[in-house]
């Protein structure tokens, strides 16, 4: 991380998992610490970390914990069966103690300012809207939470929503009427920010309904079981300098920056989070593999530069304007 | 604001880190605290300093601990009222803090300013070349008025979509802002008569129907149009660039003009490897951090090492001293290009962190590009003077003699 020291780890940081609970059938909540005791990296309600699976696949998981706690962060994990096999790993072999490679946390999913709040949750997709209310009160702000599940037991965290009174209502498929999504949205008032994450069906109902509203008023994030596979890198990966001519091999241990620093290279950093932009290089040739948390999905996709900090490459060579 | 009895454990010094010979010459006041302690408490103030750089940096980075909402001035909003409506970035905490800075990092990220850099690069050519013209007999010139302060009033308020009239404000403005961090002095007596006009122009510029489209300022209504902040939020976000990106870029070049006047052997080796420029910018700001201090209010009782800092005190962190620390920095006080300055916080660190560094960064670049394409040699050619702010370090004048190639 050359000398841009801080007390944070780097964007991929190996964290500890510090305690593993199981908190409704077939869900586990793990909370995974800094193994040095430092800070976590800051994050803010609808933030999601990487976690990097033995096969060097990656999966998303919302951060479901307290974002004023810098110690520790929460996720949990619904076991998916017939899933690729990441949750069932951590299910069934991460105990507490293990190291578990981790990326971010980026936050594509905002809570934006409102004086209300409406929050529609399918399953494990209360994770990321459990900060986000946890904000709206601290914030004043009017909220209520529609919270669907397969049966009680099956939804996560209702012992701690319960102290909400009726802000929170449930939708137990076994104890009742299915939640009629599009009239929920219609009737909430126009000013509210309606925000959603459940499945693919819960969040399309959401969305078709709230197509008439002010744009930004509706926003959703579907979660499922399949997320992208990562193409991560395990094996070592050329970096050729333009300017100089010069060619690096970046080993999985280093980052391109240190190799640059290695090779007497000189990038101005500052974070060394893949935070702040300070580093951003102009990438000439090859596909860089994005971990950082400022380029945007537009960004990523023109591949044209990278945070050398952090990112990383998925091709065999990538050439820099260095 | 003063407190009625001393700390124990903690080292106390009666200075004044706003008297003008402090202003003057920081250097002996920021070696003397660094040294007396990891905390110092200043008796004058009733503030507790830091001025190492791992505890500026912790600080920095401990939002929880330290938060900005009670004022990054010396002024305490928990019982004072603020002279003006807080900013919504940086006198304000989390969760209020996120969505006006998502949205301003956006707006200012290196991805957006891309659009800029080949106007800039242009408008720092011609102010060049006019200069140059202009000097040609003595190739003499005060660096202050015609670059440091030319550049940015040439390029910042159009890229923030302000109309031409009254762009004489910002500068006021921002160096009564900079000094009422400090406490109610001269300098501040100074400004006060005419704040009231000052700020008054300063909100009207943020105004939708004032801003120009495609600016710094349309989008950061297009922003509240989407939602992002609301339409009450908007103005205030777009004061925070009138505010926060003038007088710091203005005292960012001069401490840069003045760094390469200072050093003309740091001038020589630019020119033949221009590729440090990005690193000589930075390298200006750890060395003269522009910005020199920023004050923080303790959360609950924060254990600080060999004290406790009771709640709701004021923590002056000396950004300054940091980024000339010996315990962090070989040879702090060289002007150094060789040397890697990451890390430094003269941008501040953590979820604070200057939003605008990289139009600081930018601004920095084009100008000197292009006077690296003309000016083999740079030296002072008379004293310069300081000009005194509670919070920038700033010059009034620096007189540079140039000879171009
Ligand atoms: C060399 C030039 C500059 C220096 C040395 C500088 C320094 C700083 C520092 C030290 C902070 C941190 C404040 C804190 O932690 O309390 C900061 C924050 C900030 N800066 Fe700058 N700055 C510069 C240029 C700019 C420019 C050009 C802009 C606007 C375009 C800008 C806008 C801001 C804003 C809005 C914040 C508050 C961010 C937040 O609280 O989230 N700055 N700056």
């Amino acid at each position: 991380m050359g000398t841009g020291r801080t007390a944070q780890p780097a964007a991929t940081a190996t964290l500890l998992v510090a305690e593993k609970d199981r908190v409704a059938d077939d869900v586990v909540a793990l909370t995974l610490v800094e193994p040095g005791g430092g800070r976590l990296r800051d994050w803010a309600p609808g933030a999601h970390i990487d976690v990097v699976l033995p096969t060097g696949e990656m999966r998303q998981y919302s951060l479901c914990g307290d974002r004023f706690d810098p110690f520790a962060y929460r996720i949990a994990v619904r076991r998916e069966e017939g899933g690729r096999g990441g949750s069932a790993w951590l299910h069934d072999s991460v105990r507490t103690g293990r190291l578990l490679p981790t990326g971010g946390p980026r936050n594509t999913f905002p809570l934006v300012p409102s004086e209300e709040y409406v929050f529609i949750a399918g399953g494990i997709g209360i994770t990321p809207l459990l900060p986000m209310l946890a904000q709206a009160e601290v914030l004043g702000a009017r909220w209520t939470l529609h919270y669907c599940g397969r049966s009680r037991a099956s939804m996560p965290f209702l012992d701690e929503l319960g102290r909400h009174g009726d802000r929170v209502r449930l939708h137990p498929r076994d104890e009742g009427p299915r939640l009629d999504v599009a009239a929920l949205v219609a009737a909430a008032p126009a000013e509210a920010r309606i925000y959603c994450c459940g499945p693919v069906a819960m969040v399309e109902a959401v969305e078709r309904a709230g197509a008439p509203r002010p744009a930004g008023s509706v926003r959703a994030e579907r979660f499922s079981a399949a997320q992208q596979p990562a193409p991560v890198r395990d094996a070592p990966f050329e970096v050729v300098l333009a300017r100089s001519g010069t060619s690096l091999t970046v080993d999985p241990s280093a980052t391109v920056l240190q190799a640059l620093e290695g090779a007497g290279v000189r990038v101005l950093t500052s974070c060394g989070q893949g935070l702040c932009g300070t580093c951003e290089t102009t990438v000439l040739e090859g596909r860089p593999d994005h971990r950082d948390s400022v380029l945007d999905a537009a960004d990523r996709a023109a591949g044209d530069c990278m945070l050398v900090c952090v990112s990383r490459a998925c091709s065999d060579r990538l050439v820099l304007d260095l | 604001m003063t407190t009625t009895s001393l700390p124990a454990h903690v080292p106390v010094s009666d200075a004044d880190p706003f008297a003008p010979d402090v202003l003057e010459d920081p250097a002996p006041l920021h070696e003397e605290l660094r040294e007396a302690g990891p905390v110092v408490f200043l008796s004058r103030y009733g503030a507790y300093a830091l001025a190492r750089y791992a505890h500026v940096h912790a600080a920095l980075v401990d939002w929880q601990s330290f938060p900005s909402g009670a004022g990054v001035g010396l002024s305490n909003f928990r019982h004072e009222t603020p002279w003006r409506k807080p900013s919504l970035l940086l006198e304000t905490d989390p969760p209020r803090h996120d969505a006006p800075r998502v949205v301003l990092e956006r707006v200012l990220s290196p991805r957006a300013l891309r659009r800029l850099r080949e106007q800039w690069a242009a408008d720092a050519h011609l102010l060049v070349d006019e200069l140059l013209r202009r000097v040609a007999g003595t190739g003499e010139f005060d660096a202050v008025p015609s670059l440091a302060q030319a550049f940015p009033l040439r390029v910042f308020p159009d890229a923030v979509g302000l109309p031409q009239e009254g762009r004489e404000n910002l500068l006021p403005y921002g160096d009564h802002l900079f000094n009422a961090f400090g406490p109610p002095n001269e300098l501040v007596a100074r400004g006060n008569p005419h704040i009231g006009r000052l700020a008054a122009w300063v909100d009207a510029q943020c105004a939708r129907e004032v801003l120009a489209p495609g600016g710094f300022g349309a989008q950061i209504w297009a922003a509240s149009d989407r939602g992002d902040i609301t339409p009450q939020q908007a103005p205030l976000v777009v004061r925070s660039l009138l505010s926060a990106g003038v007088d710091t870029t203005v005292h960012g070049l001069a401490a840069i003009l003045h760094a390469f006047a200072a050093n003309p052997e740091q001038w020589r080796r630019v020119r033949a490897e221009p590729r440090l420029l990005r690193v000589a910018f930075d390298e200006a700001v750890r060395w003269e951090s522009p910005v020199q201090t920023f004050f923080r209010t303790a959360q609950g009782d924060v254990p600080l090492p060999g004290t406790v800092v009771p709640d709701g005190e004021k923590i002056l962190m000396f950004l300054g001293a940091a980024n000339r620390d010996p315990r962090r920095w070989e040879r702090p006080d060289e002007f150094d290009l060789t040397r890697d300055p990451s890390g430094h916080v003269g941008f501040g660190m953590g979820i604070h962190q200057c939003v605008g560094q990289h139009v600081a960064r930018l601004e920095a670049e084009s100008v000197l590009t292009a006077l690296l394409e003309r000016v083999e040699t740079i030296e002072l050619a008379g004293a310069p003077v300081r000009h005194h702010n509670n919070t920038l370090r700033a010059w009034e004048s620096i007189p540079v003699r140039v000879r171009v190639s």
